[in-house]
């Protein structure tokens, strides 16, 4: 089976520090993805070149079998590369229906029909629990909920590769107990490319976890492989984890 | 912009139109005209808000937009005969290119640098009407001469230069572009326009190309000033340098402001706002401007969001 996503010596340096550096990444269509690694390994950079958020000081990025190294981030969005960012970024002042709206007008053929449009934001918005609340302003939701509106906007692009970075984070447990059962449903649809801190939920939804340290990579395998790996625990679990 | 039903806003701007329509029976001979005259720059105002309040870049230079509709029609019923609507055609395409040049160029700019590039290239469309004197009349303008300013629409003709003629055409052209710029602010493309005002970056990640989006509101907003302009230069009959100066840049953000951006009325009521308390404080006073000042402080210390965008904010959320 071909790769969805491969990046060949991907690299980006700010100033003299080698944020990502050198980086071979092969993901597979339909598997989960975990990414971890310490603060500052360059996780967050790693996935936002591939989704063009910032460019590549050098290497190669291919998507679907085309090479998407130089396509601005709209288009790689239009080719079914969906990022929902670390920190909460929704329209505040726009309401939850309208937040969701955005993405789903974009990928509808005929964008014009509104209730097209009207469908797909409420399917998009009960998907994640958020129907009841679609009049409200994005700003005024609680931050879980915002957490959530995000994935439904990721969602709404009907991406083939979903990108989450952190996306559990500031979320309440039982919070994190539904949001594992809707990246697994994401899943079944989409290929899941995960950053996350929180090991229990990695554990339980990676089918695979690579594992950054100082712009490379360490270690990439399952996560029983991962666990039991001696250089990740002195990089990362032991310290930090346990 | 929410999924609300469409028939209460709707039924508010017919109700204005109406409203307008109606005044035209009623009001003194005075304020006929000057009312004429508000809704041609309510246009020009509606045209700016287009841009600044709904997609949020601050031009100041939308005077050349304006005057490019002056000088387009103007200058083509002057030197070259043209009939009233081939003029109006002719000011409205001058603006639409226009338009489109300089939203190529500034759009790779933002911000304070957005602001000072419009500024700049106002300024020299500016300079360059006053070094074709020969053919602008430079610092003097020109008149359209009455004669030119008759639309022949089948076998009747109609006077421009009469009052009702005038209010009535003002009154045609600021309700098409008022239903216009409702339409464009409910549709999917309006809902872009405000994403990349609140978080450009943000609307890229969703897949959308923002700067054709902002280019296409650069120039569907230059076009409808350069309406404005077109339709002041055949009613007014006057195509002046003044209207391409900085002053009548900042004059539609002030409207606009005032009356409350990124509302659909708000340039109306901030227009003729505006015009009614420099008309009212300057028979009491010959230090008008300082009332002017008095007034549009207590507005932005009571209303900052504007006559319209406070209402809204505070009791009707509906408002487009």
């Amino acid at each position: 089976m071909m790769p969805l996503l491969t990046t060949k010596g991907l690299s980006r340096s700010f100033g003299g520090l080698r944020a990502v550096d050198g980086v071979d990444f092969a993901l597979m269509p339909g598997e989960i993805r975990a990414i971890i690694g310490p603060n500052g390994a360059g996780k967050t950079t790693f996935v936002s070149l591939v989704s063009g958020r910032i460019e590549p000081s050098s290497g190669m990025i291919v998507f679907d079998g085309a090479d998407i190294t130089s396509l601005p981030a709209y288009a790689r969005v239009r080719l079914g590369i969906a990022y929902t960012f670390q920190i909460t970024s929704v329209f505040a002042n726009l309401s939850a229906y309208d937040n969701v709206a955005l993405p789903v007008q974009r990928t509808l053929t005929d964008g014009r029909s509104k209730g097209a449009v009207h469908t797909g934001v409420m399917a998009a918005l009960e998907r994640t629990g958020l129907a009841d609340r679609a009049q409200m302003p994005a700003g005024q939701l609680s931050y879980g909920h915002q957490r959530l509106l995000e994935v439904a906007m990721g969602l709404a692009l009907k991406p083939r590769l979903l990108i989450l970075d952190e996306p559990t984070q500031g979320l309440a447990d039982s919070e994190i107990d539904n949001f594992i059962e809707l990246v697994r449903e994401i899943a079944d649809s989409a290929t899941v490319l995960l950053i996350e801190h929180n090991m229990p939920v990695v554990m339980q939804l990676a089918d695979r976890i690579t594992v950054f340290n100082a712009g490379r990579i360490l270690a990439e395998g399952t996560p029983e492989q991962i666990r039991a790996n001696a250089a990740v625990q002195d990089a990362y679990l032991g310290t930090t984890h346990g | 912009m929410k999924d609300a039903s469409p028939a209460k806003p709707y039924a508010l701007h017919l109700g204005v139109i109406a409203l307008l329509f109606g005044l035209s029976f009623v009001l003194p001979e005075y304020h006929h005209g000057l009312l004429a005259r508000i809704m041609v720059l309510a246009v020009f105002a509606m045209g700016y808000n287009l841009l600044f309040g709904y997609v949020g870049l601050l031009s100041l230079g939308h005077a050349m937009f304006f005057s490019a509709g002056l000088y387009g029609a103007g200058l083509a019923v002057i030197h070259l005969g043209w009939s009233v609507p081939a003029a109006f055609a002719a000011g409205l395409a001058c603006g639409a290119l226009l338009a489109l040049v300089i939203g190529l160029l500034a759009l790779r700019t933002s911000g304070v640098a957005f602001m000072i590039v419009t500024m700049m290239f106002a300024q020299v469309f500016y300079l360059l009407i006053l070094y074709f004197a020969a053919w602008t009349g430079g610092d003097q303008g020109l008149v359209v001469p009455q004669p030119m300013r008759v639309l022949v629409l089948g076998s009747t003709s109609f006077d421009l230069t009469n009052a009702t003629v005038r209010y009535m055409s003002a009154l045609a052209l600021f309700s098409i572009v008022l239903l216009i710029s409702l339409a464009i602010v409910r549709s999917g493309y309006g809902r872009v326009l405000v994403a990349i005002r609140e978080n450009e970056e943000r609307t890229k990640m969703l897949g959308f190309d923002t700067f054709s989006s902002k280019l296409a509101a650069v120039v569907i907003s230059g076009s409808i000033c350069a309406a404005s302009g077109a339709a002041y230069a055949l009613l007014f009959g006057y195509v002046g340098s003044s209207f391409a100066s900085v002053q009548y840049s900042i004059l539609p953000l002030l409207w606009v402001l005032l009356g409350g951006a990124a509302t659909t009325l708000g340039p109306l009521i901030g227009t003729l706002f505006m015009y009614y308390v420099i008309d009212i404080a300057s028979g009491y006073t010959s230090a008008y401007l300082l009332i002017v000042g008095i007034a549009l402080i207590l507005l932005v210390l009571f209303f900052p969001r504007g006559i319209l965008g406070s209402i809204r904010q505070r009791w009707l959320g509906w408002l487009p």
